[in-house]
């Protein structure tokens, strides 16, 4: 693992955020030319989505690798965290301009929707985390409301799971999957009581 | 019956079948010879106005969840469908029950050519020009006996050949009904083919439902059974959700589906920046069918 470790020290973070955008403009250059198939609005929407998540994920899994597995992604965490918002961002837009199409509509969406109120609030507790992503903003608040800040982390993927889970027809395994995962991260940070010791 | 249906759609907003494989790339030679006039009218003519989807729009994004959940998954998957040799059971209320070959059930019936418009329950649509035999026929030669008020319809199950079925996405076989007024209407269509093609796979082969002012899902595919029935049949997607899904089903803009508008759709083939456009009551065949619903409650029966 120390050999991982150090190889993946020689990385730098930015090369984390070439290939989300990378990757993003390859998603919409298939959704053009008919690669993601004869309807593309919504499989780029659902793409964008998909990569979002798995990058909560993967954002959520930093601690854990570390303290189970000695695996240390923790120079990345940043980087993967505002990656996943960078991937939220586009997948609301795509919903917005090019699916649902009008303002007015969007916001009918998101009132009467409960999935989509769901994911919108989602979206919304990472805007905050996606601002203070920087080493200034964590000089100025503090360590520990900087952490306790980014606590918004759970609430936000729980919420992820449970919007991806609410478009599902029928039994579909992915969402499932995600949610399970998701469930499971959120689980290791739950600290259970102490047992009391008797005396 | 009234009458029978006739296309409000006509051929010329059929591309012929050089055209159809593969449209796009084979205007885009066209126009740059300047043939574009020359073979490409009728399609440049319709512009803007409705134009029938191509083959591969029609055949490669498809709800068939025995083959998988994804659009692509069923053409990914169905070419493991045995489509030979085919029967349908046709029992319930009928003069004549039994098990028939497509051969016996159809031969002698008219096929035709019908342009519909097809409204998925997701909020896209697409045009087909399907070719089939009206229901009615089929229903009249088998004998419909004057107790029977529903017609039940079911998919095959071949588990083995069908991945979505071992995976059990949802409960299988894949059942649909209709009231037998609405079986009987002119628009309900046995679809046995796509274009000048036999009825694809993926869509349904060897012979589907089609009726085109109901959601996409009623449009039950592959079907081997016919039954005639007394009471309202289950119908998969009711069953499963029956907040979500009603057993009537018909295209109402006014009537939002509980998770997404029901109000515009999405015209499959207008590529990544395409307009939603507005969804028709009965999806455009309100004069032919909105007298079948004239007492319900179309909130209440959705």
């Amino acid at each position: 693992m120390d050999s991982v470790n150090s190889l993946i020290r020689k990385v730098p973070a930015w090369s984390l955020y070439l290939a989300s955008a990378g990757w993003a403009a390859w998603l919409f250059y298939l959704a053009i030319t008919g690669g993601l198939g004869v309807e593309p609005i919504n499989a780029l929407e659902r793409e964008y989505g998909e990569v979002a998540i798995k990058l909560l994920i993967l954002g959520l899994a930093v601690t854990p690798l570390r303290r189970f597995a000695g695996l240390n992604l923790m120079k990345f965490r940043r980087a993967i965290g505002l990656s996943a918002f960078f991937f939220v961002v586009a997948h609301f837009l795509v919903f917005a301009v090019l699916d649902v199409q009008s303002i007015d509509r969007v916001w009918q969406e998101i009132v009467k929707r409960p999935y989509v109120t769901v994911g919108m609030a989602s979206f919304l507790a990472l805007i905050p985390l996606a601002i203070t992503s920087n080493n200034l903003s964590v000089r100025r608040m503090g360590g520990v409301a900087w952490r306790r800040l980014h606590k918004l982390t759970y609430p936000a993927a729980f919420l992820a799971a449970l919007h991806y889970l609410w478009i599902a027809k029928g039994f579909e395994i992915e969402p499932i999957a995600h949610a399970v995962v998701i469930f499971a991260l959120l689980a290791l940070r739950v600290r259970l009581p102490r047992r009391q010791v008797a005396a | 019956m009234a009458h029978r249906w006739t296309n409000d759609l006509t051929r010329a907003n059929v591309t012929p079948k050089p055209l159809y494989l593969n449209r796009r790339q084979i205007m885009r030679g066209a126009a740059g010879l300047g043939l574009a006039s020359a073979f490409g009218g009728p399609v440049a003519a319709q512009a803007g106005a409705l134009e029938p989807n191509t083959f591969e729009e029609i055949t490669t994004y498809n709800n068939f969840y025995e083959f998988g959940t994804g659009k692509e998954d069923p053409a990914r998957n169905a070419g493991a469908l045995e489509i030979e040799p085919w029967s349908i059971k046709v029992d319930g209320l009928v003069d004549s029950p039994g098990e028939y070959s497509l051969a016996e059930l159809l031969d002698g019936l008219t096929e035709e050519e019908r342009i519909y418009r097809f409204r998925c329950v997701e909020a896209w649509s697409m045009v087909i020009p399907w070719r089939g035999y009206e229901l009615a026929d089929i229903l009249t030669r088998v004998g419909v006996k004057p107790e029977a008020r529903y017609v039940a319809f079911e998919t095959v199950v071949q588990e083995e050949n069908m991945p979505g079925v071992r995976r059990r996405v949802i409960p299988f076989p894949y059942v649909e009904g209709l009231r037998i007024d609405e079986a009987m209407h002119p628009l309900t269509l046995m679809a046995t083919g796509i274009y000048d093609e036999p009825m694809p796979k993926q869509n349904g082969a060897p012979i589907r439902l089609v009726v085109p002012w109901k959601y996409g899902f009623k449009s039950i595919k592959s079907i081997v059974r016919i039954s005639l029935v007394e009471d309202e049949p289950p119908a998969s997607w009711n069953v499963i959700n029956p907040r979500e899904y009603g057993f009537y089903s018909n295209v109402n803009p006014t009537v939002d589906h509980p998770r997404w508008s029901q109000a515009t759709e999405r015209r499959i083939g207008g590529g990544l920046f395409a307009s939603r456009q507005e969804t028709l009551m009965f999806n455009g065949y309100e004069s032919e069918v909105a007298s079948l619903y004239e007492d319900m409650d179309l909130s209440e029966y959705f």
